[in-house]
Formats: C-alpha cells, sequence, structure tokens
C-alpha cells in the first residue's frame, strides 16, 4: 500500500511502517502508518486540500502540526460518533478511520458557497451588524437560520453520544504541562528529589519539539537521551506521565483541569471503558513547560493549500517521514525558520528559494545556500498564485523594490514564535513583552505555578533544560522535597535572531485568523471605524473567536491593530485569556452525570416491595416515590388514586413517608432551641406528644413545616418537608453554632435511619393492634390524637409511633430502623389483609392533604407569611424567633395580601387545573385586576368533583364569592366559588376518634 | 477552591456552601424592624477580605468563618463558628 503514499519519504520518521493503515477521507480510501495523525497521513498521500474557510469558503490546507490548527478541521467518524470541527493535525490515525471535510456543498472540490468570494467586500467585519439590522423580525426567521447554514463549519451527531465520559481527581506535588527537553527535565527533577509528579502531554508521544528538532543533549543525539530519560522517570513510583492528556484550565487553590483522551485513537472505546476523562488534578506547584507556538506572518494568499508553518513542516518531514512538498520555499524572519531547510534538505527534498526579511543571515546558513544551491532573496512575500491544488508560484518584493518570482509546490513560514501564555494568564493575568523575541512572555502567573523553557520565552534547547531542572528542583522543594536531584543535562542554544515582521502589504487577500477568515484589511476597518481597543477589536471582526481561539493570529492581529494606531504593541495589549485552552467535550464535563445516573437516586425503604406491587414511581428530589399502585383493570391513573383514597377514608390504607426530613434534637436547651427556630413553642410540649410547627426565613416568610415529637426532656424529634431536607438541617445547625452558640444542644440528621410510615383510615388501631405489643395502649386514652412515644412490636422489636395526620383519618406515623422498613411494609400488608388494607402513593397523600385543606409545597411557595397560610395564630408573641420583627412588616400583615382559600369550580364536572388566575368576576383578565391563582388541585373521591386551593386576596372574608378563574396558557376560562380550604371533616372528628 | 476545614483538613469546594458575609450579627431580641433590616439586608460589596460563612455540608457539617480575598480568591484564615464542635482556629 505504501506505493500510494506518492509524498511519503522512503526513510525516517516515528512512524511503524510494518503497521499499515487504511481510511477514507472524504470517501477515497487512503493509507498510513501507525504513528500517523490524520494530517500526516493525509499530507504523506499528497492531499493538499482539506476544508474550506468559514467565511468565504476559500480552499484550506494544513497549517500546522499540533493543536493550534485553525485550517484542518474535519468531522471524524460517523454516525452518532461524528465528530464536528476535529483537527487533523492531532487526530491519530487508527485502521478504518473515516473522515469527511467541513463546509462544502456539493464537494471539496466543488463548492458552491466560493462565490461568497464575489461578495467579499460585504462580508467585512461587522458585515452581521451592519447588514442584517432591519426588520428586526427578519433576524430570527430568517437572517439566522440562513447564515447559519451557510457559515456553520461541520455538523454535530445529531444523536445521543453512546460512549462514557469519566470523571476522576488526582493530587500531586508537582504538575507539569507539557513533554518537551523542559518538562521532561523538570520531572526528572521533581522526581529525583522525592516529589509526586504528574506529568501531561497532549501529544501520544513524548518529546515535544524533539522529536521533529533533534539536537544533542549531554553529548548524545536527542533520542537517545529521550529514550534514556523517559526510562527513568519511568521507573520513578511517583511520577506519573500521561499522554494525550492536554491540560486545559487552572482554577482556585492549586486545582487544574485536564482532558485525557483515553481511546479516541480507536475507532471506538473498547467494552467498559471510557472515551475521555476530565480529571480535576490538585497540585502544591506547577511547571509550565507547554512550549511555544511559531507564528505566521500575514501577506497576500497566505491561505493557499501548501502555506505552513516552517516548524510543522519540519514535523511532518521529520517525525512523520511525509513530504508537505517537494520543491519548498521557506519566508522567514528569524534564524529558527532554517532549521525547516537543513531538515528537508537532509531528507532529500529541493529547496526553492529562501526569503529572509532580515538584512543579513548567519554565515552558516549562507553557504548552506550556496552548498544547496538555492537563493536567499532578502525581503517578503507578497502574493501567492495557486488553489485548491496548492502554491504554484510564489511573488517577492525584494528589499531594494524589485520583485520576483518562485516557483515552488509549497510555502514554509515563520515570522516567530510565541510563547504558550495560556494557562499561566488564566487567572486574569497579562502577559507581559519581550522586545529581543517580540513576543508576550508570561508576567507572574498562577499562584504555585512558575513557567519554564519556550513557554517562558526562552527559545533554546540549552536554556530550556537548565530552566526546566530548575524548576522542577524549586517545585519539589517549595513542596517539601528536597532530595538529590543532581545537575541539568546540557545543551547548546541555537540562535534566533529575530526582525519582526507582521504583515506584507500587497493586493488579495491577507489572513490573520484562518479559522474564522478575518483579514489584515478587516483590522483595518475596525480601526477606521473606531473598535481600537483590542476587546472591540475582537469582537467587532471576530478575531480569535474561533475554536482555536487564536492560537495562531491573536499577536499578529494586536500586532496589525497597533501599527494602524500608531501605538506600540505592549501598549495595544492583549485580550483576557480564558480556559479552555483545547475545546472540551461537554460529555467530559458531565462524565457519568447524564440520563438516569444525571444525579443519585435515593430509594425509600419499601422501595423493592413497592416496585414487586407494581407501583408507579415520581421522582422527587432525589427520591423515588411510589405515586400510586395501580391494579388489573384500572384505566387510569385518577382510577387507581381514588381506589386508593376511598380505601383510606373507609377503611385504613399505609403510604412510606420515609422521604420526610428527620432530626434528632439532644440536649438541656432542646426546648429553647426550637423556640427560636419555630414560630410556635416547643419548650412547653409535654414528653410523650407531638406537635405542628412552622419556621420562617430571617425576613419573615415561611421557610418549612414539619411535626416534632418530644421523646424526653432533652430529647425532641423533628420532622421537615422532604424537599427542604437537607436546607432545613444546614438552616438548624446556622443557627445553632452561629446565631445561638450558648445553647446546649446537638442536632442529629436521622433522616435514612428511619423507615416511616403512614397508616391512616378508620380501621388503623384495628391493624397496629396487629402488629404493636398487646400491651401497648392504643386505645384514644392511652395513645390520644398527636401522641407520641416508643412502643414494643410483637417480637420485641422496638417503633416509634406518633399518632398524627395528614389525610385527616385517625392515623398513625410508625418509625422503625430504615433496615426493617422492607419487612414492615411486608408486614403491614399481611397483617391488615383481613381489613383490606390498601397501600396508597403520593397522589393518594395529596389528594386527602387538599381536601383536609393542609398547605404543601405550592403554597409554601417562598412568598406566603403565616397569616397566609391561615396559620398567623401560631405565631407566637411572648418570644423571640427567627424571622419575627421582619414578619411584621406593613406589607406582609397587610389586608389585601393573597391568602389560602378553598376553590371549586360551579360547575362541578369541570376539572380544575393549577396555574389558573383568579379574577373579579365580570372583569376582563389583566394583570390589574390578577387576584391570585390556583396552587393545588385534585380530584376529590369525597367531594365527587374537582376542588383546589388557592393564594387570593382577602381569600378568606370572601368565602361563597364567585369569582372567574383565566387561564391563558391552556385557554380556559371559568367561574369558580371561593370556600373554607377544608373539604373534609371540618371539625377534625374522625382525626381524633 | 480548596477550605482548609479545621475538623476535617483540606477540601474541596464542591463539600462547602457559601452562605454570605460574616460581619453581621443577628440582632438581639426586641431590636426595632429597622436593626434587623439592615441585619437582613445590608451587605458590603466588598473588594479584598471579606470575612464569610461557609457550610461544610459534604464533610462534618460545621458553619465556618473563612477569610477569603474576593479580588484573589485567596482564603486567609479558616475558623469553626462559635458553636461548631471545637473552639480552636486553624490556619
Amino acid at each position: 500500500m505504501t506505493s500510494s503514499q506518492s509524498h511519503r519519504l522512503a526513510s525516517g520518521g516515528l512512524i511503524d511502517r510494518s503497521a499499515s493503515l487504511n481510511f477514507r477521507f472524504d470517501g477515497r480510501t487512503f493509507s498510513g502508518f501507525q504513528g500517523d495523525t490524520l494530517a500526516s497521513a493525509l499530507i504523506a498521500n499528497g492531499v493538499k486540500l482539506v476544508g474550506r474557510s468559514f467565511k468565504y469558503h476559500r480552499p484550506r490546507g494544513i497549517l500546522t502540526a499540533g493543536s493550534e490548527e485553525p485550517n484542518a478541521l474535519v468531522e471524524l467518524r460517523t454516525g452518532a460518533r461524528r465528530e464536528p470541527n476535529t483537527k487533523a493535525t492531532t487526530a491519530e490515525l487508527y485502521e478504518g478511520l473515516e473522515a469527511a471535510s467541513q463546509n462544502r456543498w456539493p464537494s471539496l472540490r466543488h463548492d458552491v458557497m466560493s462565490v461568497n468570494q464575489l461578495f467579499a467586500p460585504i462580508f467585512v467585519a461587522g458585515f452581521y451588524y451592519k447588514t442584517f439590522m432591519w426588520p428586526a423580525k427578519f433576524w430570527e426567521a430568517i437572517y439566522e437560520p440562513a447564515i447559519r447554514r451557510a457559515a456553520g463549519l461541520g455538523r454535530a451527531a445529531g444523536v445521543a453520544d453512546p460512549d462514557h465520559y469519566d470523571k476522576a481527581w488526582a493530587h500531586c506535588d508537582v504538575l507539569i504541562a507539557g513533554s518537551g527537553p523542559a518538562g521532561l527535565v523538570a520531572a526528572l527533577a521533581a522526581g529525583r528529589s522525592g516529589a509526586r509528579v504528574i506529568l501531561c502531554e497532549e501529544d501520544f508521544a513524548l518529546g515535544g519539539r524533539l522529536l521533529s528538532d533533534g539536537g544533542t543533549i549531554d553529548g548524545v543525539p536527542a533520542a537517545e537521551w529521550l529514550s534514556r530519560t523517559l526510562t527513568e522517570l519511568a521507573a520513578m513510583p511517583d511520577v506519573r506521565i500521561m499522554t494525550r492528556t492536554t491540560l486545559f484550565g487552572v482554577y482556585d487553590g492549586g486545582t487544574y483541569g485536564a482532558i485525557e483522551r483515553v481511546n479516541d485513537h480507536l475507532p471506538s472505546p473498547p467494552e467498559h471503558q471510557v472515551r475521555q476523562r476530565l480529571w480535576r488534578i490538585v497540585a502544591k506547584r506547577c511547571v509550565v513547560a507547554a512550549g511555544a507556538l511559531e507564528r505566521p506572518i500575514v501577506f497576500a494568499g497566505n491561505d493557499t493549500p501548501g502555506v505552513m508553518m516552517a516548524s510543522a513542516m519540519r514535523t511532518y518531514v521529520a517525525r512523520y517521514a511525509a513530504a508537505p512538498a517537494k520543491r519548498i520555499a521557506l519566508f522567514t524572519n528569524n534564524e529558527d525558520g532554517w532549521r525547516t531547510v537543513e531538515t528537508a534538505l537532509g531528507a532529500g527534498l529541493q529547496i526553492a528559494a529562501v526569503i529572509d526579511a532580515r538584512p543579513d543571515v548567519s554565515a552558516a546558513y549562507r553557504s548552506l545556500a550556496s552548498k544547496g544551491g538555492f537563493p536567499v532573496l532578502h525581503g517578503s512575500v507578497s502574493g501567492v498564485d495557486g488553489g485548491k491544488d496548492g502554491v504554484r508560484k510564489i511573488a517577492v518584493s525584494l528589499a531594494g523594490g524589485a520583485r520576483a518570482e518562485v516557483e515552488a509546490d509549497g510555502l514554509a513560514v515563520s515570522g516567530g514564535w510565541n510563547p504558550a501564555v495560556g494557562l499561566t494568564s488564566y487567572h486574569r493575568g497579562r502577559p507581559k513583552w519581550r522586545d529581543d523575541i517580540a513576543a508576550f512572555v508570561p508576567d507572574g502567573a498562577p499562584p504555585g505555578m512558575v513557567a519554564a523553557g519556550a513557554a517562558n520565552g526562552d527559545f533554546g534547547l540549552g536554556a530550556c533544560l537548565s530552566q526546566g531542572f530548575a524548576a522542577g528542583v524549586a517545585a519539589a522543594r517549595d513542596a517539601g522535597h528536597s532530595g538529590k536531584a543532581g545537575t541539568a543535562p546540557v545543551a547548546d542554544d541555537e540562535a534566533f535572531s529575530l526582525t519582526p515582521l507582521w504583515h506584507v502589504t500587497g493586493k488579495g487577500k491577507a489572513f490573520v485568523d484562518y479559522q474564522h477568515d478575518v483579514t489584515a484589511s478587516d483590522i483595518e476597518l475596525a480601526q477606521r471605524e473606531g473598535f481600537e481597543s483590542v476587546e472591540h477589536l475582537k469582537r467587532y471582526t471576530t478575531l480569535g473567536m474561533a475554536t482555536d481561539q487564536g492560537k495562531t493570529s491573536n499577536v499578529a492581529g494586536l500586532a496589525i491593530m497597533a501599527a494602524v494606531s500608531g501605538r506600540s504593541i505592549p501598549e495595544t495589549g492583549t485580550t483576557i485569556y480564558r480556559p479552555p485552552y483545547v475545546p472540551v467535550a461537554i460529555g467530559a464535563f458531565a462524565g457519568h452525570h447524564r440520563d438516569e445516573t444525571f444525579h443519585a437516586t435515593r430509594l425509600t425503604p419499601s422501595h423493592h416491595w413497592a416496585m414487586e406491587q407494581g407501583a408507579v414511581f415520581v421522582d422527587t428530589g432525589l427520591w423515588k416515590r411510589a405515586q400510586w399502585y395501580p391494579r388489573a383493570g384500572e384505566k387510569d391513573w385518577l382510577e387507581s388514586v381514588t381506589r386508593e383514597v376511598k380505601a383510606v377514608r373507609g377503611g385504613v390504607g399505609f403510604c412510606d413517608v420515609s422521604t420526610l426530613g428527620k432530626i434528632d434534637v439532644h440536649g438541656p436547651d432542646a426546648g429553647a432551641f426550637l423556640d427560636r427556630v419555630y414560630i410556635n413553642t416547643f419548650s412547653n410540649l409535654a414528653v410523650g406528644k407531638a406537635r405542628y410547627g412552622l419556621m420562617l426565613r430571617e425576613d419573615g416568610i415561611v421557610y418549612d413545616d414539619g411535626t416534632t415529637s418530644r421523646l424526653a426532656e432533652d430529647h425532641y424529634f423533628l420532622t421537615t418537608t422532604t424537599a427542604k431536607a437537607g436546607l432545613v438541617m444546614q438552616h438548624l445547625e446556622f443557627c445553632r453554632q452561629v446565631l445561638f452558640p450558648e445553647l446546649d444542644v446537638q442536632l442529629t440528621s436521622v433522616s435514612d435511619q428511619w423507615a416511616q410510615f403512614s397508616i391512616a383510615g378508620p380501621k388503623t388501631r384495628e391493624l397496629l393492634k396487629e402488629i404493636v405489643d398487646p400491651a401497648e395502649d392504643l386505645s384514644n386514652e392511652g395513645f390520644p390524637f398527636m401522641g407520641a412515644r416508643e412502643v414494643a412490636l410483637r417480637g420485641g422489636i422496638k417503633a416509634r409511633l406518633f399518632r398524627i395526620s395528614f389525610s385527616g383519618e385517625m392515623a398513625f406515623e410508625i418509625s422503625v430502623p430504615a433496615r426493617l422498613g422492607d419487612a414492615m411494609a411486608r408486614n403491614l400488608m399481611l397483617a391488615g389483609a383481613p381489613f383490606g388494607v390498601t397501600p396508597y402513593g403520593t397522589e393518594a397523600l395529596g389528594v386527602m392533604r387538599v381536601e383536609k385543606g393542609h398547605v404543601a409545597g405550592p403554597e409554601l411557595s417562598g412568598t406566603t407569611t403565616a397569616a397566609d397560610l391561615g396559620l398567623g395564630k401560631m405565631m407566637s408573641a411572648k418570644k423571640d424567633y427567627i424571622g419575627r420583627v421582619m414578619a411584621g412588616r406593613e406589607a406582609l400583615v397587610a389586608p389585601d395580601r393573597q391568602v389560602v382559600v378553598g376553590i371549586k369550580p360551579t360547575d362541578k364536572a369541570r376539572r380544575l387545573r393549577s396555574g389558573a388566575h383568579i379574577i373579579p368576576k365580570g372583569q376582563t383578565p389583566g394583570p390589574g385586576n390578577d387576584q391570585g391563582y390556583v396552587t393545588s388541585v385534585c380530584f376529590s373521591p369525597t367531594s365527587d368533583q374537582w376542588i383546589g386551593l388557592g393564594l387570593v386576596e382577602r381569600g378568606r372574608e370572601r368565602i361563597g364569592e364567585i369569582v372567574h378563574a383565566h387561564d391563558p396558557l391552556r385557554g380556559e376560562d371559568y367561574d369558580v366559588e371561593l370556600c373554607n380550604p377544608v373539604f373534609y371533616d371540618p371539625d377534625g372528628g374522625r382525626q381524633r376518634g | 477552591m480548596r477550605i482548609v476545614c479545621p475538623f476535617c483538613g483540606e477540601r474541596e469546594l464542591g463539600e462547602f456552601t457559601y452562605l454570605g458575609d460574616a460581619k453581621p450579627v443577628r440582632p438581639v431580641a426586641g431590636a426595632s424592624e429597622d436593626e434587623v433590616f439592615d441585619y437582613v439586608y445590608l451587605r458590603d460589596n466588598v473588594a479584598g477580605e471579606t470575612s464569610e460563612h461557609w457550610y461544610h455540608g459534604g464533610g462534618c457539617r460545621a458553619w465556618l468563618k473563612v477569610a477569603r480575598n474576593t479580588l484573589t480568591h485567596e482564603i486567609s484564615a479558616v475558623e469553626p463558628a462559635a458553636g461548631a464542635g471545637a473552639r480552636q482556629a486553624v490556619k
């Protein structure tokens, strides 16, 4: 298959020529080798055109060899795994890889939308704002969909991601970003010192630029030094090296974000393995050895396929043995660019010419040119003749003013290097300008972080080694490890010698931001129109706002802005750097928190029993609660719920209410404490009694309610609503620890320790007698309404029994240790069989509470006062309590407040729905006469009609009044009568009986 | 962000719940409506060192007083609330 790889070099490279891999790009089959990226394999096959640009649909090739790539973005994989905007330069080749170019129709070579280029004058910076302004209603309906269709890059899969993602934590002393020479020696030094080290490398191979540029370290070839170093690191048990892992963010307290592409290099993850893993790494120190990114020079036609960064070109030649071109020209403004010439010549490629913007070239390279027989032209590239098939000719403006032409099929460009200042700047740090390298370098860093080597602006191999090593030693020492680190490896520093050149003026489009199609003239236009600040420039032109975040474009863009606005580059400044450094899949942030594992699930103690009964479950917070228990032949939920309600009211039923929050309050001051958190008094509650309590927020609004029982002089058992269980615990701890530390009281959450069942209905006592020890007195005298005490069950198990009722029936709640909850449900069924015991769910529970006029979540809405709920009389005037003073404010005691009232439709057959607004009869509905709304509704089997509760202005004074229910959401209008909210057994005889 | 809980040691932000400014002191019983209003609603918008209440709900359930710089997020001191289990301040 190698024969098809027309641009594969005969030898060399870090590829495994014995492992040939087939892949498809835009439907054509190619082959490459293990060790290739998609980009290097395409290059090896002579493919130059890989995509169309965002706005103008210009043909684009491969610009870089790393994660900074703005051009070579493809849709990788197919079907549900199709991933748009994947960088071909980092996608590892695997057998059967399928990729497709983006943003073209009908094909990459013949793209209809390339006519956009003819309309280029209107696609200037800010053209959306200028062109699609009016009429406003066109924006959503016409402009935006059309623009999105025309300008979108890749297509999302459109179906759920079939793969799993993971999230994990890691901890270390020294975290290192990058495995180039600086990163490796930092790891070596820190590891030898005894520190726990994690090194993250985004590439699949370790070594950074050593893999492409080679060199000599400690007198041996870089490759040899590299393998020796990796062997030493591998032998250190506390050094963990993570490849395919990009450190993308820096957070407070030494927390870092990293994305590990665990299985992106395979067609699909092996069974039980994740595709990617999001790491949160906590490190005492961090060494950023993330290197530097070579930057383009802006000139006309600089986006022609075949124009490539000089360092990328030597990466493809040296590391991948793939020739991006066979006759190469180099355009450089610095000494480093020349290394590409050396590499290319070494690989037997032809050099057409070197266009050097500097007045002088070192003697060594001058002699290389004369030996290689190619000209050195002092000047700059002013245009490129070429198209979708690549570069053909290069126009050169010579320093003296003359023009020249160079024939070449590839153009390597080096405009210098920008240190990767992202990680060091993520805490709003602004990098500082260094004139000698004409680049921004880190100016400080988040606490605990330091940059070393090229990331710090020191590009020489010798400097990288000495700085990296020193940084590793210092980081380990700061983290408390000072073992013998030895000495730093030694290498020479290469010459850099750069004369800044950002932009060559000339005819034709000169691109700054390739991915967003921002040209030099767009930046000049932005300046003319007053968008001079870099932050404005960015947003007006979208410079640096694409998925590559301007890694190759930002500095050139602001250099051009500096030039046209007559300021220096440091005066112009940079925009704020923000994570993530590379795009991170939302799936990785979600991890396993999706679908049924989106959050933890809490199961009631009787859950499995309820499942056996065929219960329908409802999510209430984290809980799964049995909503109703359908029986064969029942046609809908209403029929089941109605049966359950009738069974309770006519006999006996039970319901798992373990989801209520339960708190043990212990201590000599327990009563005094409860007096301060509830509006009513608990210190005078007799032992063996329960009482309903209501607590307010400090602003006077109702917070939560529940019953609290006094089990001993210094022991209360408090219940909260299901929804607020955690919050009430937090609130009570705040009251105890912060507000009232002088009180001797302790709180214990026992929500999960007790299984609690409500047993309700006139036959409750008969059922209870079957399970409670006969010695216990359950008579009305022996266990009166609101009694609460520990009882023995038959068999000796201790339970807590509370005579409280939410249904309005004769009822008890019984608590047993949670592990006995399942057995309790089964025993209630057995013991209750002679009485026709019926398990009921939360729906029937809700129906009975509405029938009884009890308030619940919809009424405790965070806007209601105790008086609004009809519970104003509970507010003790004899003591201070949370919310007391604020509850007395004028508006909270105003006579026209919306208060709880009963609601029933005048047409008995009509269904009520919550949310309907209450309007005075005969008036046109509107905000001016909106007097409240329906909060809770149910079909009441007892009343044989729909009934509800509502919050209605002066509701309690208007009992009997007919008002209008207006439900614009459902398009319903009907009359209702305001009535007593207690529809069932208003004098409470049943629950006391 | 990481907080050094005086009882549990250094823990991750997700274990904690933020409440707000720890400076306002709840007025004694019988205080005027104005005093309570100030306590409930009035807060300084500090650029710099603040003292905040945090709750270690994912750990020991202690309420903590955390000295934090709102400009840098740097935490300079953490101490338990007066009524929390231990009385010893931990840096």
